[in-house]
């Protein structure tokens, strides 16, 4: 009973602060309000005895990658949306496939009730850390060092698009030079007006 | 009491005691911190030939409240052009994701059986006697930490890069380019220091085998060497600086230096906002010092106590599972806290501090590395010594 207040309450914070991103015309409004709805999630993954992802998805979702996307955003210095008036059909196909969505999902409750209810065994042991190591390094060690793989191929790509392929040269130009310079392109603009 | 009432507070028992627990660690965290307040304003002044505050109170113990009621009467600046919302949010983070780990830290080690001896004493008397036979039965094996969460040294570091947001947006919704600039720096720092932090963790938790920190200080009560600081001192070393630059502390506090950068990311907050940030540092101080005791230096457990009880032959008053022996070693982990909180204040009176360009040079070029070495060397080792 208390696991299903807990739901409802992480549940509806995490649809209140997911309507919260995707209202805002601020992007760092709607940034911090992501990384609300990525800690109401870990909150609902702890209460379904996942501790590991619960914390894995603080650590990596709600710390580094919306670190990121808050850094681009400061960095960037974003405008906040300035609304469009023109599109105005896009209220009404918006408004379509939010019904279509709304019966998608009556369909799929209605789907799920008449179905015949087996009951699922739920090991509460899998989302232990140890079993989800000993998984990880023995049956499914193939998809892990493909990962690893691919975020090394993203590291190097990082590293290879922000290289700075010549380095600006710099040259010293001492004072008396500068201004002979200087003087040298005013006499040629007199010469010209003459 | 019917049963009905008896039921409801048998249901609210663990939540009252969870209260109770955090009321008393909230308590004493708090009033460590404002001692540490005062302690580093002393012991920086005896490093640089002065005397701190002492006009409040006996040898300045009163200061730390002298500058919580100074805080709160001074005037509240609110930047005009600032992000309102972000503004007021930015100390709140900081200073929850400082607090919020103290529910995992291990304060002593677990009591057998704690208030047995009580029951039989209070029987006669009407619900009493019942609620504290209730309680004790309940106590059997009472661990003194609030949590025990399976993945506690996790929680820790994502909780903490959490808390790198609330220096972040402080900077940026300042309006104000020294802060925005200050904010960014710390935040960078920070990010790429934590990496060498988690680094170094990993071979603690591979030497014990679990994530969780009563477990880890449990399994270096049966360690070898006793404590995880004499096979990972490389791990130690490295934890130790990249805490020093995880707290923005000298000599990694460019962002926040005067000469600097005016305050850094704090520069537009006033009175009681930035003594959120102020209290935000030394908690985020005395976490790092929790977790560098517990994970290196065994946490509460004094390497010769329980040895010490069983050759004076007083094992039943302070052997293992006792509260006298909890409270010996609990003080035994005040103390090594203190310690390096000591080390903390030291190294600020006495290091300058790094320029940014060799901040960043020295986390990724060379802390980063040295704590994946120690990751490998601990892999091939104990690799060696299991097969």
């Amino acid at each position: 009973m208390a696991t299903t207040a807990l739901f409802f309450v992480f549940a509806g914070l995490a649809i209140a602060c997911a309507l919260s991103t995707v209202y805002h015309r601020n992007p760092l409004y709607s940034a911090v309000s992501l990384i609300g709805v990525f800690i109401s999630l870990s909150c609902i993954y702890v209460t379904l005895a996942a501790p590991f992802i619960a914390a894995v998805q603080i650590l990596i979702y709600a710390g580094a990658i919306m670190g990121l996307v808050i850094f681009v955003i400061m960095l960037l210095n974003l405008d906040e949306d300035k609304p469009y008036r023109k599109l105005h059909y896009l209220y009404a196909l918006g408004g379509f496939l939010g019904i279509v969505l709304l019966a998608q999902t009556f369909f799929v409750f209605f789907a799920v009730k008449r179905s015949p209810h087996t009951p699922v065994n739920v090991d509460e042991t899998v989302g232990k850390t140890l079993n989800i190591g000993a998984n990880m390094y023995t049956e499914y060690l193939l998809p892990v060092e493909i990962v690893g793989v691919l975020l090394l191929m993203a590291i190097i790509g990082g590293v290879i698009l922000v290289r700075r392929l010549s380095q600006p040269e710099l040259t010293l130009i001492v004072d008396n030079e500068l201004e002979r310079r200087n003087e040298a392109d005013e006499k040629d603009d007199y010469r010209i007006a003459l | 009491m019917n049963e009905t009432t008896i039921n409801i507070l048998k249901t609210a028992f663990p939540f009252i005691v969870f209260a109770v627990g955090i009321l008393l660690a909230f308590q004493g965290v708090l009033m460590i911190v404002a001692y540490t307040v005062l302690a580093e304003r002393k012991v920086l002044g005896w490093i640089q030939g002065r005397i701190g505050p002492n006009r409040v109170g006996p040898w300045g113990v009163l200061q730390p409240f002298a500058d919580l009621l100074k805080f709160i009467f001074k005037e509240d600046l609110v930047p005009d052009k600032s992000t309102k919302f972000i503004y007021f949010l930015a100390p709140l983070v900081a200073l929850t994701c400082a607090l919020l780990p103290i529910v995992v830290y291990p304060f002593g080690p677990h009591l057998t059986d704690p208030l047995s001896w009580l029951v039989p004493k209070v029987q006669g008397i009407a619900y009493l006697g019942d609620a504290v036979a209730y309680i004790a039965a309940q106590a059997k094996d009472m661990p003194l930490t609030i949590a025990r969460i399976d993945v506690g040294v996790l929680f820790v570091l994502g909780i903490t890069s959490v808390g790198v947001y609330g220096i972040a947006l402080a900077g940026w919704s300042s309006n104000n380019k020294y802060s925005l600039m200050g904010g960014l720096r710390s935040s960078a720092q920070m990010i790429s220091y934590e990496l060498a932090m988690g680094a170094s963790v990993i071979g603690v938790v591979m030497l014990a085998g679990s994530l969780d920190l009563s477990e880890i200080i449990r399994q270096q009560t049966t360690a070898p060497f006793k404590l995880y600081i004499i096979p990972q001192f490389i791990g130690f070393i490295v934890f130790l600086i990249a805490a020093f630059a995880e707290t923005n502390r000298v000599p990694f506090d460019l962002p926040e230096a005067e000469t600097e950068l005016v305050a850094g990311f704090h520069t537009e907050y006033s009175a009681l906002k930035f003594a959120l940030f102020f209290m935000a540092e030394y908690v985020n101080m005395f976490t790092v010092s929790v977790m560098c005791v517990t994970l290196f230096l065994g946490g509460w457990y004094i390497p010769g106590l329980d040895w010490l009880a069983r050759f004076i032959g007083l094992e039943a008053w302070f052997g293992q599972g006792t509260v006298l022996y909890a409270l010996i070693s609990h003080v035994g982990f005040i103390v090594k806290i203190c310690a390096f909180l000591f080390l903390y204040i030291w190294i600020r009176g006495t290091l300058p501090r790094f320029r940014f360009d060799q901040l960043m040079n020295f986390g990724w070029k060379f802390l980063l590395p040295l704590a994946l070495l120690n990751v490998i060397l601990t892999i091939v080792i104990v690799y060696f010594l299991n097969s």
